[in-house]
């Protein structure tokens, strides 16, 4: 009996040591071989991703670059509308000593921001008027309130709606420029649009 | 109790003036926390003088001397409050700018050592060193109370003009030496004088425009509004109660109506500006310049802010309404003719009457407390000034008050019309108050404070209530 095991034993031990070789060897030859497939289409796939990729990027340099493109011009347009805004918010109207008359030049400044008007109907504007600093602090509001009705009034009758403008006078009190010089008077005498 | 006499103010060289009138004997004080009881030392019933016509702007100032003050117990308190008492004594009447107060330096006697009373002294020393009028002075504190008594003789009769006791806190100094000088100026001049007024101004504070009031002579400003925003046009009504004034705290120039005891009050905010407010004299109403109807007109409008009258009816800027003292007329400032001028109208209908013709601006118009004369702001040579029109004169002719000084504007008159107080930028290009006498001589600086100050407002009342 105790022969029998140990003949059964080394039987087994042979079988599983012959499977162990027969596969050892069967394996060696099925990865040889696969792997020189697979090199080859490899290469043959690598090939075609890197000229994919070259057309790949191309592709996206030339949208990119459209991208830009539109961008640039957006923002082209966005500063052109910002400065038409700061144009229309910076660029005051400016009177004579003692006066509310409009000039021929204050009358087109007037209609530029009027055209602006026109094409933002959304926004509505307070016209401020201003003085400068020679004269008396009612008077100076008064004077300043005229100024502010006859810029609003000149761009009512441009066609912009009353509803949309607000007038408000500062007399004195808030002048540009705190010097005490004709330069300094020239800019505060005048009408300012403040976006609401 | 309190018989206030307002003696007419004697014109030209009529100098002498003549009314019988009794010096109050007892003045009962609501407002202070201490009763002051006010006695005549005698009670004099005599003809009384007026020394001094403060209307006339040829006026030589009378030169007066005023004692150290003696003192009865001669404690250190007392020689404090004494010294104290002096100076604020010979500062008031020096603010008045008719007075000329003595240097003591030249003092040939000593009344605090030899006697303050009538018989005490010795005329002579006085006259001869050229004072016309002196005050005696002597102080004495009993248990942290202060008794001032106070007498001014005319030196050259020999003659006791005023005599006064005045009891109070020690605190109640400066109020105590105030009353005293009303009593002289009533005497002097028929008026009670500018010490128990009070000053509203516009000063800035962080950058801000903020309402302040000051006693007369500067002293004690104190900070009334608190906006943050832009406030101008400070103005009293009759009683000393309201104020009126312009703010932009909402955005935009509003009426603010404020009654400064009981914190209540009324704002105005049609819509456009509403500016420029002048109370009524004897009334809680005031002017100001409205423009909902979409032009600046002046309005009637009650302290609760309703418009019960409309003033002006005419095209342009109408602002600036300024009362005539009997509260008949209003002077105001319109550019109806072209260019701002001072016009006058009637409040009951009537024609509108230009004042002023001379040059191209003026404006501000401030009418005199005794009604002949309109005070403004006027434009010659690109240089801003004070003027003053005479509204009886046939001639018309302004007369510049302020002049070479850089620029002066927002004149005020004193409740008396012995002064104007106005801003001048003459201190390095910085706006500050300054006061002047009516006839624009002594012009100095009213007070000093941090920011730019303008628009002085002078309050209305010359009694001794409110």
């Amino acid at each position: 009996m105790n022969r029998k095991l140990w003949i059964n034993l080394m039987a087994a031990i042979l079988v599983v040591g012959l499977f162990m070789t027969v596969s050892c060897a069967k394996k060696t030859i099925v990865t040889d071989g696969t792997t020189i497939e697979d090199q080859a289409k490899v290469e043959a796939e690598a090939a075609a991703a890197a000229a994919a990729k070259v057309l790949a990027e191309q592709e996206r340099i030339k949208s990119q670059e459209l991208q830009d493109q539109m961008a640039k011009e957006q923002a082209l347009k966005e500063a052109k509308i910002l400065a038409a805004k700061n144009r229309f918010s910076n660029q005051n109207i400016h009177f004579e000593f003692d006066s509310a008359q409009l000039s021929s030049m204050a009358k087109q400044l007037i209609e530029e921001k009027a055209e602006w008007l026109g094409a933002n109907s959304g926004v509505a504007v307070i016209v401020e008027g201003h003085c400068d600093e020679r004269g008396t602090t009612d008077y100076n509001i008064a004077l300043g309130e005229r100024r502010a009705i006859v810029v609003k009034n000149y761009l009512v009758n441009l066609g912009i709606s009353g509803s949309r403008l607000t007038t408000v006078s500062f007399g004195e009190e808030k002048p540009l420029d705190p010097a005490a010089n004709e330069a300094a008077y020239r800019k505060n005498r005048r009408a300012q649009f403040v976006i609401k | 109790m309190n018989e206030i006499r307002l003696n007419k103010i004697c014109g030209g060289k009529s100098r002498y003036h003549q009314f019988i009138g009794r010096i109050p004997c007892r003045i009962f004080f609501a407002g202070l926390a201490v009763l002051l009881f006010l006695f005549c030392l005698v009670p004099l019933q005599a003809k009384e003088v007026d020394y001094i016509n403060i209307s006339n702007p040829f006026l030589n100032k009378i030169p007066i001397a005023i004692t150290q003050f003696k003192t009865f117990n001669g404690n250190d308190a007392e020689v404090n409050h004494g010294k104290n008492a002096e100076q604020i004594l010979k500062d008031a009447l020096d603010f008045t700018g008719y007075l000329k107060v003595l240097n003591s330096k030249g003092f040939l006697s000593n009344p605090a050592q030899t006697g303050i009373q009538l018989g005490q002294i010795n005329f002579k020393d006085w006259t001869g060193i050229g004072a016309d009028l002196l005050i005696t002075g002597g102080i004495e504190e009993l248990e942290n109370q202060v008794t001032l008594k106070l007498r001014l003789f005319d030196a050259f009769n020999s003659k006791l003009l005023v005599g006064k006791i005045y009891t109070g806190a020690s605190s109640q100094i400066r109020r105590m030496i105030h009353l005293f000088c009303s009593e002289v100026s009533h005497k002097l001049t028929g008026n009670w004088g500018v010490f128990n007024s009070k000053i509203s101004f516009v000063s800035t504070v962080k950058g801000h425009k903020e309402i302040f009031v000051c006693e007369f002579d500067g002293h004690n400003p104190k900070q009334i509004t608190h906006h943050k925003s832009i406030s101008l046009s400070p103005n009293w009504s009759f009683d000393g109660r309201w104020l009126a004034y312009v703010s932009y705290a909402k955005g935009k120039p509003d009426l603010y109506i404020k009654n400064l005891k009981e914190k209540r009050g009324a704002i105005v905010n049609y819509k456009g500006s509403n500016i420029s407010p002048d109370w009524m004299p004897d009334q809680l109403n005031f002017a100001a310049a409205l423009s909902f109807s979409g032009n600046q007109e002046i309005y009637l409008l009650t302290k609760k802010g309703e418009v019960t009258k409309r003033i002006t009816k005419s095209w342009g800027v109408n602002v600036s309404p300024s009362f005539s003292p009997d509260g008949k007329k209003i002077a105001f400032t319109s550019n109806r003719g072209g260019t701002p001028q001072i016009y006058i109208k009637d409040l009951d209908g009537g024609e509108v009457k230009r004042v002023t013709f001379k040059g191209r601006y003026n404006t501000s118009p401030a009418w005199s407390p005794d009604g002949k004369k309109i005070a403004y702001v006027g434009i010659k040579k690109n240089k801003i000034d004070i003027f003053v029109i005479n509204l009886t004169s046939v001639s018309g002719m302004p007369v510049q008050l302020t002049m070479n000084q850089q620029d002066n504007e927002d004149p005020s008159w004193s409740p008396d019309g012995s002064l104007i107080a106005f801003t001048s930028n003459r201190e390095g290009g910085v706006s500050r108050l300054f006061v002047m006498t009516s006839a624009g001589t002594d012009q100095r600086r009213l007070l000093t404070l941090t920011g730019k100050q303008s628009q002085p407002g002078w309050s209305k009342s010359t009694s001794f209530e409110n």
